[in-house]
């Protein structure tokens, strides 16, 4: 039988997937993105886990609500992307230093 | 083992593996092929868990729009690749401490809950559905939250065209703005003439 320390094992373990993925790949904006929708996603499957074992809908309403945020996210970040390669015709971060922060 | 313990131990792995090659991947549009297989997986480990509604969400939303999106821009994108993994191997250790760390420290406090050994309780309410159950919450007890979602789709669609709209010298376009403003000055001259023929000639002097 599958008990919840399983799911919560899954969403843990995928969440440190997504910071590694954000550490290896600290050049790459596009996929520092993927990593991030992976992290994204490994929170949610903490809350449906959470709701199907406690019996509480309200842990899916949240899901719902972070996949809407977690899109419209996506979008501007890749126009953003897509703004920055179109005028430096690089996606490196290193290289992204106009601001000079 | 029964047939869930199974579908459960399938779909994880799949799950992880695809995620483990998202962050390994050489090629960006494999890492996106990839990431859509873990939605995929995830979709399906979220059926196990009775939450219908937000597996075919996560399908059509996801997979359908936001990953699409990702592959649209991959795609479009001219990366040179290699320069893009310089310091891969470099960052490898740090990076696989970090993640240890926090996958123990996650696991830590997550197998020392309260909620240990809690067999599947199956949210609900008698009779109804899961989508029946999630449209009952969202339009009475988060109806205000929805809208605010809403909002926040129309304020990403706006920003997204909006950073992406560019205007070119060589392509023609209309100006509603100017279009709107035009007097009638503007547009029509009116010239006095009169009808019989002497006149006519006075107006043409």
């Amino acid at each position: 039988m599958v008990s919840l320390s399983w799911y919560l094992g899954v969403g843990a373990l995928l969440f440190s997937i997504g910071v590694v993925g954000i550490f290896l790949n600290r050049r790459n904006l596009i996929v520092l993105l993927m990593a991030i929708e992976l992290m994204l996603l490994a929170v949610n499957m903490n809350f449906v886990a959470f709701s199907h074992y406690l019996g509480d809908y309200h842990g899916q309403v949240f899901v719902f609500f972070i996949l809407t945020v977690a899109a419209a996210e996506a979008a501007i970040g890749l126009a953003i992307l897509v703004t920055l390669f179109r005028n430096l015709s690089t996606i490196n971060v290193d290289e992204l230093d106009r601001l000079k922060g | 083992m029964d047939i869930t313990t199974i579908l459960f131990l399938a779909f994880a792995a799949v799950l992880l593996a695809a995620a483990v090659g998202v962050v390994t991947a050489r090629n960006p549009v494999h890492a996106v092929l990839l990431l859509v297989l873990a939605f995929f997986s995830a979709a399906c480990l979220w059926m196990l868990l009775r939450a219908e509604f937000l597996a075919i969400a996560l399908v059509l939303v996801y997979v359908g729009a936001v990953m699409v999106l990702f592959l649209f821009v991959v795609m479009m994108l001219d990366i040179n690749v290699d320069r893009l993994r310089e310091g891969f191997w470099r960052h490898l250790p740090l990076a696989a401490v970090v993640g240890a760390a926090i996958a123990l420290q996650l696991w830590l406090v997550l197998s020392h809950g309260a909620w240990q050994g809690k067999r599947a309780a199956g949210p609900g309410i008698e009779g109804v559905n899961n989508v029946e159950a999630l449209g009952r919450l969202m339009f009475t007890e988060y109806v205000f939250p929805v809208q605010l979602a809403g909002l926040i789709l129309l304020v990403g669609m706006v920003a997204a065209v909006l950073l992406t709209l560019r205007r070119r010298k060589d392509s023609k376009s209309q100006r509603p703005g100017e279009q709107v403003r035009v007097k009638r000055a503007e547009r029509v001259r009116l010239v006095s003439m009169s009808a019989d023929a002497e006149g006519r000639q006075d107006a043409r002097r």
